[in-house]
């Protein structure tokens, strides 16, 4: 038996493990209170079911988790504007594609323009962010606070505090779903946006450099890093996740609505990369982790949907979870499960031993 | 008549991933006696204090305090207080900011109707005080006073603690020798009052001078408890490395060679950085071992981190085999292939979450850039090759390297910089910390990387050391080099004038 005490102990061990259990523990719930939680079906060749709807609606706070994940682990602090930043790349691509209309049903510019515009500009924020945590060293907290507040005004002021519409039908497109292909496009978006990260991850010395800075910047500089370059880039990175999460958002309600788009998902974000299983101090990181995080927030928000909660009510509900799974993974909890474990192994043996 | 016993640890066993740092450890504390705790470095000598002071857990055995027969466990520091145990470590943990008086009496303040009693506060700090002759004003913050003053009043907060059992770690590494002194009658004055005391150290000398007893750990296992007179000094290094000791003097000076020859590799020309060295000339030669020597202070690390660009020179210049360079950065240094052993290892050098191969890694990766990722078969291959070079002690390549002991990161960090394949080293305090055996190993690897063309800078704060593989060195004193040693006149006693300055045998 000590072949599977070794594999139990193994899996439960893996930094992964208390993550997806907390997903799994999300989905297990809506069993017993919605029998249809699972159930999926396909109409005009699309699925549909509340598992759909999660990977879904996920999809650009898997984005924002991916570039928030390389933020903390580089700087050991949290970008919170991504949120603002957001809506800032929803105003301009909208604005672009508007002609400084308020509801258009043609584009007036060419739509890769807009889309191209939109990012540059929350590239420029993430470049704001950075040059204000990796060169001037203020705190990321109170350095990304100014385009938290500043951000949705900026948004106001591009889209003249009206929402701005653009009734196109592949203006959509982005934000649901293309004939033929049986899942929605954002899905793809998040997967692709995740794979590319991964593998730039995988494929440079990006990842440990990242690593490295966040857990001793002092002997990173030593060994020929640049820091303050690194910590920089991870910035410019969460903007730009952010522009792209944005767009997708926009695409859905086909609008720009400053006040409305990304509106606090930067906590989310941080609240995913957290759930992966990552410390908030910086260091070394698991990008899987952040996603997994992700899908399980928006597990729970739309576990609670199902359970008619209403959106008001809706973060009460998902403070509690919160602060269960939060305390599941603390180092107190562990401690625990690790004492529970080795009690329950050692008795199984002596069980068998007589 | 046989001293009553305070302490008894027996069979302790405490396990980290892959290694077993305590195995069936017995040690026993003696009322009025001054216990020293040996081993080298990863012999588990402070894993034992951990598990004693609780801060952190062990796997099996029995801690008994005094006669009593109840097994205790100390699960932290507090609850070790409270069985007194209390501990003083290198680095006081006191609050600099506030006065003597308070930093005695913290989270134990006499009060009075439910506030603090000032007066009877002050009138008792300097009774504990003077019991012991430590003659300060209580009332001055703490931070006034030296380091040497601020460890004894740790350790007055401790006795007034009622702790009968006293751990000293390595109190003395930051002392000068009267304060050292000092804090030698003040442990012999509580010893006399009945008080335990374990001493944790690497100085030999310090051992033969205040100790009575001696407990030997190697490798996590216990070797023997000794009394001093019993145990001679060849002989307790013998025990701590394990094998006969062929003697640190197995390097002898008389076999460095001569590089006078040599074209310089180096050249400083009135290189300065403002505020911690002034301008200074220096020429290393290929294969040559410099050394640098000062005080603490004296700006030895400085001058050497103005050369490798850790901090940026605001004056001067500096040529490489006659070409002038431009060292902005670390990075640039490293590219015109210098290396830098910085002398810090835990803030400085070591990436601690990361891995042995990762440390190792990551300086010839920041040569290559980012987008040329050094291969996993390759970085195995690499990291395998040091870790048997340099005969580094770890569970695998792929543990964290926090996990390791001191003298083992440090080795870690040298193979990083090996790797990198540097014309010219700087090694900063490569030995500090670390043990007697490794201590010969890196002495010996300088000697072997200087013989096949490398050319190292080595500052240490033991002349002795230095003296064995340098061939010419630079004396510094208040943040200046004030001029060179080289030859016959390299002595412990000519540098030591040297670096006290006036008598005059530190002329160029």
């Amino acid at each position: 038996m000590p072949e599977i005490k070794g594999r139990i102990k193994k899996i439960t061990s893996h930094r992964l493990f208390l993550p997806l259990l907390c997903l799994a523990l999300v989905l297990l719930f809506n069993i017993a209170t919605t029998p249809d939680f699972f159930k999926i079906s396909i109409k005009n060749g699309m699925l549909y079911g509340y598992t759909i709807d999660i990977i879904n609606r996920a999809s650009e706070l898997v984005i924002l988790s991916i570039g928030m994940t390389l933020v903390v682990a580089a700087s050991g602090g949290t970008d919170i504007s991504v949120g603002a930043v957001m809506s800032v790349a929803a105003a301009i691509c909208c604005f672009i594609l508007s002609g400084g209309e308020h509801s258009v049903s043609q584009y007036q510019n060419p739509f890769a323009l807009g889309i191209i515009l939109a990012l540059l500009a929350s590239l420029l924020c993430g470049c704001f962010n950075g040059l204000l945590v990796a060169k001037l060293k203020i705190q990321p907290m109170v350095a990304t606070l100014i385009l938290f507040t500043a951000g949705r005004g900026i948004a106001q002021l591009v889209t003249e505090g009206q929402i701005t519409y653009i009734r196109v039908p592949g203006y959509k497109i982005l934000g649901s779903a293309i004939p033929g292909i049986p899942l929605p496009l954002p899905v793809f978006a998040a997967v692709f946006v995740a794979l590319i990260t991964a593998l730039v991850l995988k494929k440079t010395a990006l990842g440990i450099y990242i690593q490295s800075v966040g857990i001793n910047s002092k002997a990173s500089r030593l060994v020929g890093l640049k820091s303050s370059a690194i910590i920089f880039f991870t910035y410019v990175f969460s903007g730009l996740c952010a522009g792209m999460a944005g767009l997708i958002a926009s695409s859905r309600i086909y609008s720009a609505d400053a006040n409305n788009i990304g509106l606090n998902m930067e906590l989310d974000a941080i609240l995913a990369v957290a759930l992966g299983g990552n410390s908030l101090s910086g260091g070394k990181f698991s990008l899987l982790g952040s996603i997994i995080g992700a899908y399980t927030i928006q597990a729970l928000t739309t576990t609670l949907y199902a359970m008619n909660v209403s959106a008001d009510q809706l973060p009460v509900y998902k403070a509690v979870v919160v602060v269960l799974i939060v305390s599941l993974q603390s180092p107190f909890a562990h401690k625990l499960l690790q004492k529970l474990k080795s009690r329950l192994l050692s008795g199984n043996s002596q069980r068998r031993a007589a | 008549m046989e001293p009553a016993i305070l302490l008894k640890m027996r069979n302790i066993r405490k396990t980290f991933p892959g290694v077993v740092a305590l195995d069936n450890v017995d040690f026993t504390l003696r009322a009025g006696e001054i216990h020293a705790l040996m081993g080298e470095n990863g012999a588990g000598k402070s894993t034992l204090i951990k598990v004693l002071t609780g801060a952190v857990d062990f796997e099996s055995g029995e801690i008994y305090i005094g006669d009593n027969q109840q097994r205790i466990v100390n699960r932290s520091p507090q609850e070790a207080q409270k069985n007194g145990i209390s501990t003083v470590y290198q680095e006081v943990n006191l609050c600099p900011n506030l006065s003597v008086a308070e930093n005695l009496f913290i989270g134990m303040e006499p009060k009075k109707g439910g506030f603090i009693d000032w007066k009877t506060m002050k009138k008792r700090a300097k009774e504990v005080l003077a019991g012991l002759d430590i003659n300060i004003d209580v009332s001055a913050n703490l931070e006034n006073y030296s380091i040497a003053v601020q460890q004894m009043v740790a350790i007055a907060r401790a006795v007034n603690m009622s702790a009968k059992i006293l751990i000293l770690d390595e109190p003395t590494s930051s002392l000068d020798d009267d304060e050292v002194e000092k804090l030698f009658n003040l442990m012999k004055k509580l010893k006399a009052g009945g008080t335990g005391i374990i001493f944790v150290t690497h100085f030999l000398e310090q051992v033969y001078a205040v100790c009575d007893r001696i407990t030997v750990l190697r490798n996590g296992a216990l070797v023997g408890e000794y009394e001093i007179e019993n145990l001679p000094r060849l002989e307790l290094v013998a025990k701590m490395l394990g094998k006969s000791f062929d003697d640190l003097e197995a390097i002898k000076r008389g076999n460095i060679p001569d590089v006078s020859g040599e074209n310089p590799l180096i050249e400083a020309k009135g290189l300065g950085c403002t505020g911690t060295i002034k301008p200074f000339d220096l020429q290393i030669k290929k294969g040559e071992v410099i050394g640098l020597t000062g005080l603490l202070g004296s700006g030895r690390s400085e001058l050497a981190r103005s050369l490798y660009g850790a901090d940026r020179a605001d004056c001067g210049e500096i040529r490489m085999k006659g070409e002038k360079l431009a060292v902005k950065s670390p990075l640039d240094a490293m590219k015109c292939g210098m290396g830098y052993l910085p002398e810090n290892r835990k803030e400085e050098g070591i990436i601690a979450d990361l891995s042995v191969r990762e440390n190792i890694m990551i300086a010839l990766q920041a040569k290559r850039g980012v987008f040329k990722l050094l291969g996993r078969k390759e970085q195995e291959e690499f990291t395998s090759e040091y870790i048997k070079l340099l005969q580094i002690k770890t569970a695998s390549p792929e543990t964290p390297i926090k996990q390791l002991s001191g003298g083992n990161q440090q080795k870690v960090i040298l193979a990083r910089w090996l790797l990198t394949h540097p014309e010219f080293l700087i090694l900063d305090e490569p030995t500090r910390g670390i043990d007697v055996g490794t201590k010969t190993e890196i002495q010996k690897l300088i000697a072997k990387l200087a013989d096949e063309g490398m050319s190292i800078m080595f500052i240490s704060s033991e002349i002795e050391e230095m003296l064995r593989v340098c061939g010419r060195m630079a004396v510094l004193r208040d943040r200046k080099k004030v001029g060179e040693i080289s030859g016959e006149e390299l002595s412990s006693e000519n540098i030591m004038k040297a670096i006290a300055g006036g008598a005059g045998n530190a002329g160029n």
